[in-house]
């Protein structure tokens, strides 16, 4: 597999997202910069975290005008693996990608912490190396991951399984208090209908190594490395 | 005609202007004046404060720059090089918290990167009012926003510093913000100008009339019409920051540039002065060529906007097109205004006539440098005249000493900063120290920021002492040797004898502390003027320290482990109350002496607890400072993962309240397996450290007993909650 890591002007996780393929999991990784109309025949395309253009405006919005997106939607409709990482999640919702908003967090507050989210999903893609139910410990930092969608869409993606990673609290419950951002059926992550484009808000290139404090994202890389 | 009005609203003295004349050997005209006031201010001359600061210890076998540059450089082997500095943007966050505190984190990321590190850690000090006032609440919530929105969008973590309340900071909170770097000991680069002839480059924001004379401000107290100066605060952009760091990093990358200075206080006067100072040459610009962001500049206004995001390059003729290639990738101009000239002026054009001709040298290196007049040395602070008897119930004392703003847990303020990006942060905020690991190494660096204002308003020197003592006790307890210091000095209005006199004692204080650890001072900031209405604040001395570990295994953190850990505490226990958080939230009584400090001892315990550290005997190690021994003990639990409890079991004859909330100075908590025990207390009897056992971690209750009776006994989940929940309380917002 090889791994191309998108920079937008703003980015800022990623070289950590860089770090966590190429050096930690030891995986063949290119840059794509976000001027350039090629994807250098990578196998997964990953927009990571960060504020593409200052996010001065809705977050993502003008990322998804960036000359490379072009490529990046031709790659997701002929079925190219593309990951979404926090802002790389808001850009795919930009896009049409993924369906749904973000909107501010519950109590208006930036928001970073170590919180855990629940597998619902272990057949996908990107998370088939876990599996459903399991809880997974990997930190947040956002201020718009309040997930939104229109009561058709939510129960469209919940009926297609579309829904990958929920809030919930370590022992897998759907609480308030664990639902940090306060988003419509505590999601933290979800796939498009065909299962080749994921966005979750949750970091998992920071929660690669055990001395950060959890290798619970690894899930998510180890998925994407290996067949399916 | 520069007349007296003039001169005092360019805060310039008539001996000052004089001397302006004399330099230059005619009157200034008013752009002139306008260049002098900004680059003569306090803020920039450091003419207060200078005379007392030249006795720092500066010097040391790993120092690469010390005081003077943008920021120190220390050398941490391996072809690495540290960078970091820690600066005030006080008075801009009083006016307008948000943009104050953002543009301080902005101005100090400049500071790290242009001298060709990347920025990997901001810490920040900050002191407000009380919190039950609304408009400090107001205040704290907007430098907090301001400090996260600025730090979290150019993807530099946020992970650690302190937060303080006192009445003395209600009306001049202080924030204080500190920049960590890491760099390639060949790549540092510093503003020099190299020869007649090279080219002088503007990069970054266009030029507004925002920040015009914000250094001069900064140099002034406050009064009621302070509000009106709102116009003086600078606006930050950290999306433009964050292209401007990528792109200055690319062109040092590539050896494209001579030198480079970022445009700070004084702006565009201030660069194009000192670079050329440095370098013993003279600077021509044409303000023409700046690019503005608004119509009918002066040349008054474009040389003395503090517009943020702007760096000054100075490049080789046929390096030029490079450096603008590289700008362009990164969608930022690269604009020639100048170039380098011999003979040591500094001139500045505007539509085609000559408004600035002055030596750089007379701007830079000759305001006068002052010894106000220092107050005599005060007396020893008398012992509290009031007696306060033991409360009954210490244990209730323990939960109102858990739930002030001091001590209470601040997650509330961190959790909106990003403190996890670039991914190298081991510890998160509310350790002793912040603990990032050096990526491709097996070393790691600990940063701590810490000061004391009550202890130093009390007793000046000893207050000096102890911050940088608790400074160093706090690396201890990650397992982390001090390397270097910066510290940013918060004093009120230095025309007050008594501000002089608590100045130059504090200065001595620090300066005998970091002897005694042996630790070399790289730079620094000092903020007067702490005023406003008349009132100073306490002096606040902040002192940023980093530590290396050589080997990441072997970080220490302050939470308990596992339940049958033995407790040691190393150090003594004394009679020691005034001067405590304890006097201070539970009396309201913030007379009389603070604890003293031995430096020779603390020295002994921080090498015992390193020795211990890097043997890789201890499970936890924990500081004991602001609400004493029962405080540290309640912590080490809340910061476990299963809100484990301890049995303490003391035996010294002292007063129960001074026993468990005294700050006496030199105390370490530390647990560790039963069988590490012995050989803990042989090496603190190597180092003549006193070592007891004093306990065991369990339970989910902090119990302390002395001499076998109960003092105090409180559920860990009790505790934890008061200490949690007092900050989020005051703005209503439940976790």
């Amino acid at each position: 597999m090889k791994f191309g890591i998108v920079a937008f002007p703003g980015s800022n996780c990623d070289f950590d997202t860089f770090y966590a393929f190429h050096d930690v999991m030891n995986q063949p990784t290119v840059w794509l910069w976000h001027k350039d109309h090629s994807l250098k025949d990578v196998d997964c395309v990953v927009l990571p975290g960060g504020f593409s253009y200052g996010d001065y405006l809705r977050s993502g919005a003008i990322a998804r005008f960036s000359p490379l997106m072009q490529e990046v939607l031709e790659f997701a409709a002929e079925g190219g693996l593309v990951l979404g990482i926090c802002n790389g999640f808001q850009v795919l919702l930009e896009l049409g990608l993924l369906p749904g908003a973000m909107l501010r967090n519950k109590h208006l507050k930036f928001l970073c912490q170590f919180v855990t989210i629940r597998l619902e999903n272990a057949k996908t893609r990107f998370t088939h190396k876990g599996r459903t139910g399991q809880v997974l410990r990997i930190p947040i930092a956002h201020f718009d991951g309040n997930y939104f969608a229109p009561p058709e869409t939510l129960e469209e993606i919940e009926a297609n399984g579309q829904v990958v990673f929920r809030y919930t609290d370590a022992e897998g419950r759907l609480t308030e208090r664990a639902n940090v951002n306060g988003s419509l059926h505590g999601i933290a992550g979800l796939t498009n209908k065909n299962g080749n484009v994921m966005g979750m808000m949750p970091h998992p290139e920071r929660a690669a190594e055990t001395l950060l404090g959890s290798a619970d994202g690894r899930v998510i890389l180890e998925s994407l490395m290996s067949r399916f | 005609m520069i007349d007296q009005n003039i001169l005092d609203n360019h805060n310039l003295t008539r001996g000052e202007f004089d001397l302006i004349v004399r330099l230059i050997g005619r009157e200034p005209n008013l752009t002139e004046l306008g260049v002098f006031s900004a680059m003569w201010s306090e803020h920039c001359s450091y003419k207060s404060s200078k005379f007392y600061l030249k006795q720092l210890p500066t010097k040391g076998s790993n120092v690469v720059q010390g005081p003077g540059e943008n920021a120190g450089i220390i050398d941490i082997g391996d072809g690495q090089v540290i960078v970091f500095k820690i600066e005030s943007h006080n008075h801009p966050s009083f006016i307008e918290p948000f943009q104050g505190a953002a543009t301080g984190v902005g101005g100090i990321l400049r500071d790290i990167f242009t001298m060709g590190a990347r920025p990997i850690a901001i810490l920040d000090s900050l002191r407000f009012g009380p919190l039950t006032s609304p408009k400090n609440r107001a205040i704290m919530d907007g430098v907090i926003s301001g400090i996260s929105s600025y730090g979290n969008s150019i993807g530099v973590p946020t992970v650690g510093g302190e937060v303080y309340f006192d009445d003395c900071y209600t009306l001049n909170p202080l924030v204080n913000v500190f920049c960590l770097g890491l760099a390639d000991k060949d790549k540092i680069f510093y503003a020099k100008t190299g020869g007649a002839g090279n080219a002088v480059l503007y990069v970054g924001s266009k030029t507004g009339r925002d920040g015009i004379h914000g250094a001069t401000m900064a140099s002034a107290e406050f009064g009621k019409e302070t509000e009106h100066k709102r116009p003086n605060v600078q606006v930050g952009d950290p999306f433009k920051e964050k292209l401007l760091l990528e792109a200055c990093l690319e062109v040092m990358e590539h050896d494209l540039i001579v030198g480079i200075q970022d445009m700070g206080a004084a702006g565009l006067t201030c660069s194009t002065a000192e670079m050329p100072a440095k370098s013993g040459t003279g600077l021509e610009i044409d303000l023409d060529k700046v690019p503005q962001r608004e119509e009918g500049m002066s040349p008054y206004e474009i040389l003395l906007s503090e517009s943020q995001e702007r760096m000054l390059i100075v490049a080789l003729p046929e390096k030029v097109k490079a450096v603008r290639e590289v700008f362009a990738k990164w969608d930022l101009d690269a604009v020639e205004i100048g170039k380098v000239i011999d003979g040591g002026q500094m001139k500045v054009r505007f539509h085609g006539e000559i408004v600035v001709d002055v030596p750089v040298s007379a701007v830079v290196d000759l305001c006068p440098v002052y010894q106000r007049p220092v107050a005599p040395p005060s007396e020893p602070a008398p012992a509290s005249r009031r007696v306060h008897p033991v409360p009954d119930d210490v244990g209730r004392v323990l939960l109102e000493l858990l739930s002030s703003p001091t001590i209470a847990d601040k997650e509330w303020v961190f959790r909106q900063y990003d403190h996890m990006v670039q991914t190298n942060t081991m510890l998160l905020p509310g350790a002793d120290a912040a603990v990032l690991r050096i990526k491709d190494s097996k070393k790691a660096l600990a940063v701590t920021l810490d000061g004391n204002s009550l202890t130093t308003q009390l007793d000046p020197r000893t207050g000096g002492r102890i911050a940088v003592a608790e400074a160093c006790r706090n690396l201890a307890c990650v397992g982390a040797r001090p390397i270097g210091v910066t510290n940013c000095l918060n004093f009120g209005n230095p025309e007050k004898p008594e501000v002089m006199r608590q100045f130059k004692e504090v200065v001595e204080g620090l300066s005998e502390a970091c002897r005694a650890f042996g630790i070399p001072v790289t730079g620094g900031n000092v903020s007067f003027y702490n005023d406003t209405e008349g009132a100073s604040i306490h002096p606040t001395p902040v002192l940023g320290i980093v530590g290396l570990l050589k080997d990441i295994d072997k970080v220490v953190t302050p939470g308990f482990k596992s339940a049958g850990d033995t407790v040691v505490l190393l150090g003594e226990n004394k009679e020691e109350l005034s001067g405590s958080e304890y006097f201070k939230v539970h009396f309201k009584d913030e007379s009389g002496p603070p604890p003293a400090i031995d430096l020779a001892r603390e020295k002994a315990v921080q090498e015992t607890c390193l020795a211990a550290a890097e043997a890789g005997l201890l499970r936890s190690a924990h500081d004991i400072s602001e609400g004493g021994l029962a405080v540290c003990a309640a912590e080490s639990g809340f910061f476990s993962d299963d809100g484990l409890g301890c049995e303490l079991d003391l035996d010294d004859g002292i007063r129960v309240d001074a026993l468990i909330f005294g700050e006496t100075q030199s105390r370490i908590l530390v647990t560790l397996k039963p069988s590490n025990v012995e050989e803990l207390l042989h090496l603190a009897g190597l180092n003549g450290v006193k070592a007891q056992i004093v306990g065991k971690v369990g339970g989910d209750a902090l119990r302390i007993r002395q001499k076998g009776r109960d003092v105090v006994t409180v559920p860990v989940k009790t505790a934890f909650e008061a200490w949690k929940e007092a900050i989020p309380r005051y703005f209503a917002i439940h976790l």
